[in-house]
């Protein structure tokens, strides 16, 4: 029942953001839910409920691996969000409140789908619903930015339509009744129609590794991320793309048990790797701060792609990588926000000498650079060991040393174009527009928050984490 | 019964190659209603008794895609004021091409793929591959909004060509969302389109460059 009041209490929540009549305090309602839903998803997590083997929708090992994350990220991007509205006043709100609910909602249901169905009629809508979120600066960029992610996500979309067709056939052909759910098509087995089953991996890794952000499908990403503002680039980076890589991961488990896991596990290898190395390159060269995040972005979903191939052990370091990465690249996102509206433009020509006019984000914006570029103690730098120690213990040394080395890469790219941003003498617009969206502590501490949490995760993994990532790796990775 | 459907099923391809073939968009959208009402109809053909939910999602498919989609986008349409495709970056006769010998390919691809045998004579699976691939040379072959729309049209009906197969065994709840999801995304982007025209003062995609590397 919780589990269900997870989905359905932010899409009321969102009908009546809708009809609220004051544009001042409707924003008030994205931290209220916010905060309901974190209460009940580590209520959930906690004491995880029992989920029947058939249920369509429930809160199972990996929901509870990852959901909570995403919950948290929320409520910070909410207590964020009041704060940003009341500085865009000019504008309603009604429909980006109502939007941003109705993600939170669509979140909780595409995490806990265990049918093929409900998982692809979850991700349609979150498609969807970040359609108004990404429009909502109504400038022709963003309108630009908002008609390429339709356009790329809405075809990455059909596809994974198209490719849970082709998992049903394979389910009809091997004898099935129809029943969708991921845990009915894995006992199936080696039943299921190979031919279609990997026809239907095809494109449900195309479909799904496009709302992922994974190359080559990633040409929305940058677009997307640079336009939106903070809190929308950090949801949809922390949050509808870890409901694909849960897609991936779900679907992986039926192509395993159809006994084709070693061709999975070997395309999502080289769709990692090649995600991980277009990153690298493009961060060598782009000059604006936030398309240079969503860049990461795409590496960071190369990084995930990559540890759930490489068996348990990289999967349980991938949904670790899941927590790190989400949390850690909301305080970059949220902090960039703070630091493109004080400086009045985006990129490294028109920027520079921000430490001296936003110095607290200017600070967390650098260490959220070295925290999301893997440097310890933070959490990524804990979770793409284990993915590295991950490859070598499955004998994959050669991959391990191109994961390094496009991380290198990485580093380059992103301390080159940070630190040119946040050093030298500030332009004297910049002084002026600084003043104008001045730092306040609404601001400043939630990504500050983000920061710690990412900090917490590398320092001290709580045990109950760890031992939430062995269960959802138990769920997805059957030991035979 | 079958080969009704399978009438259908050419009429739709045949429709395919038209919109693949044509500069005049008036042509391309009548082609992809027309289409729309034939896939339509199809469900009604396929069940051997009467089912009500059955003949409600084909009466809702047929309305939607014959004609709620096809008004929308003839408003957009004139609202530009444009009525013609000028330089696409796939020419219409190597659309054309395209289009016949990926129609070729599909009915190959589906002889290479184990089918049912109650679905080996039928020519939905190949029907469904060519759609779907005439979307795509749509989508990335034309510059103008609404014909890119129109391509993305043709691909949702394919796939939804290859759903007809499974219709009996996915429990009807899934159909309906999927129908209910098609509509919310196609009128969004009619929405789009519409905010394009207003901002850009043209339908032309191609002009959509300012953000790149």
């Amino acid at each position: 029942m919780k589990s269900l009041l997870l989905i359905i209490l932010p899409l009321v929540g969102a009908a009546l953001a809708a009809l609220w009549r004051s544009d001042r305090t409707r924003p008030w309602w994205l931290p209220a839910i916010g905060l309901v839903h974190v209460v009940l998803s580590f209520w959930l997590f906690l004491v995880p409920p029992v989920v029947a083997p058939d249920a369509w929708l429930g809160f199972d090992p990996l929901a509870r691996a990852v959901l909570p994350a995403v919950s948290l990220l929320f409520l910070v991007c909410a207590a964020y969000a009041v704060p940003y509205l009341q500085m865009h006043a000019e504008r309603s709100n009604r429909v980006f409140v109502a939007a941003l609910l109705a993600m939170l909602g669509l979140l909780s249901a595409g995490h806990q789908a265990r049918h093929l169905s409900l998982l692809w009629i979850a991700t349609e809508g979150l498609t969807l619903a970040a359609v108004p979120l990404l429009h909502f600066n109504a400038t022709p960029r963003a309108l630009e930015a908002t008609w390429k992610y339709l356009l790329v996500g809405g075809t990455g979309i059909a596809l994974s339509l198209l490719g849970s067709f082709f998992l049903g056939y394979a389910s009809l052909h091997g004898g099935g009744g129809g029943d969708l759910t991921f845990v009915a098509l894995a006992s199936q087995g080696a039943a299921l129609s190979r031919p279609w089953v990997l026809a239907a991996w095809v494109l449900l890794l195309v479909g799904y590794g496009t709302k992922m952000g994974l190359a080559p499908m990633h040409t929305w990403k940058p677009d997307a991320y640079g336009e939106a503002s903070g809190i929308v680039g950090a949801l949809l980076a922390g949050g509808v793309t870890t409901v694909a890589f849960t897609a991936v991961l779900r679907v992986r488990m039926v192509v395993a048990a159809a006994g084709a896991g070693a061709v999975a596990d070997r395309t999502l290898l080289v769709i990692g790797l090649f995600s991980m190395l277009v990153a690298a390159l493009f961060l060598l060269g782009t000059r604006d701060f936030k398309r240079m995040l969503a860049y990461s972005s795409v590496e960071h979903m190369g990084i995930l792609a990559v540890g759930a191939a490489l068996g348990a052990a990289g999967a349980w370091a991938a949904l670790f990588h899941v927590w790190s990465n989400s949390l850690t690249k909301g305080a970059l996102f949220l902090s960039a926000g703070n630091i493109r509206r004080a400086a009045g433009g985006r990129t490294m020509d028109e920027v520079r000498g921000m430490a001296t006019i936003t110095p607290h984000s200017a600070a967390i914006f650098v260490a959220g650079m070295f925290a999301v570029t893997a440097l310890p103690p933070f959490g990524p730098f804990f979770s793409e060991l284990g993915i590295v120690r991950a490859a070598f213990s499955a004998g994959r040394p050669g991959s391990a040393a191109m994961f390094l080395g496009c991380l290198l890469f990485v580093f380059f790219g992103l301390t080159r174009l940070v630190f040119a941003i946040v050093d030298g003498r500030p332009r004297a617009a910049a002084r002026v527009s600084g003043r104008l969206f001045p730092e306040t502590l609404s601001v400043i501490l939630p990504p500050l928050v983000l920061m710690g949490f990412s900090l917490w995760l590398g320092l001290a993994t709580p045990d109950v984490l760890r031992e939430a990532w062995a269960g959802a790796v138990a769920q997805l990775y059957p030991a035979r | 019964m079958n080969s009704n459907v399978n009438l259908l099923v050419g009429l739709a391809i045949g429709l395919n190659l038209l919109a693949l073939g044509s500069s005049r968009l008036p042509s391309v959208i009548g082609a992809v209603a027309v289409q729309g009402m034939a896939i339509g109809l199809m469900p009604l053909l396929l069940e051997s008794d009467f089912n009500w939910i059955v003949a409600l999602v084909a009466v809702g498919t047929m309305a939607v895609k014959g004609f709620v989609i096809p008004v929308l986008l003839r408003r957009a349409m004139r609202t530009a004021n444009i009525e013609r495709e000028v330089d696409p970056s796939i020419g219409f006769v190597p659309s054309l091409l395209l289009g016949a010998g990926g129609t070729i390919a599909a009915v190959a691809l589906a002889r290479a793929l184990p089918l049912l045998p109650e679905h080996a004579g039928s020519l939905l699976v190949p029907g469904s591959f060519a759609s779907v691939l005439t979307g795509f040379v749509l989508l990335i072959g034309r510059s103008k909004a609404i014909a890119q729309v129109c391509g993305y049209l043709i691909l949702e009906n394919g796939i939804y060509l290859f759903g007809l197969l499974l219709i009996r065994t996915t429990p009807l709840l899934v159909e309906a969302g999927i129908l209910l999801d098609l509509t919310v995304g196609v009128f969004v982007i009619g929405i789009i389109v519409d905010r394009i025209q207003r901002a850009f003062d043209s339908l032309d995609t191609s002009k959509l460059t300012v953000l790149r590397e």
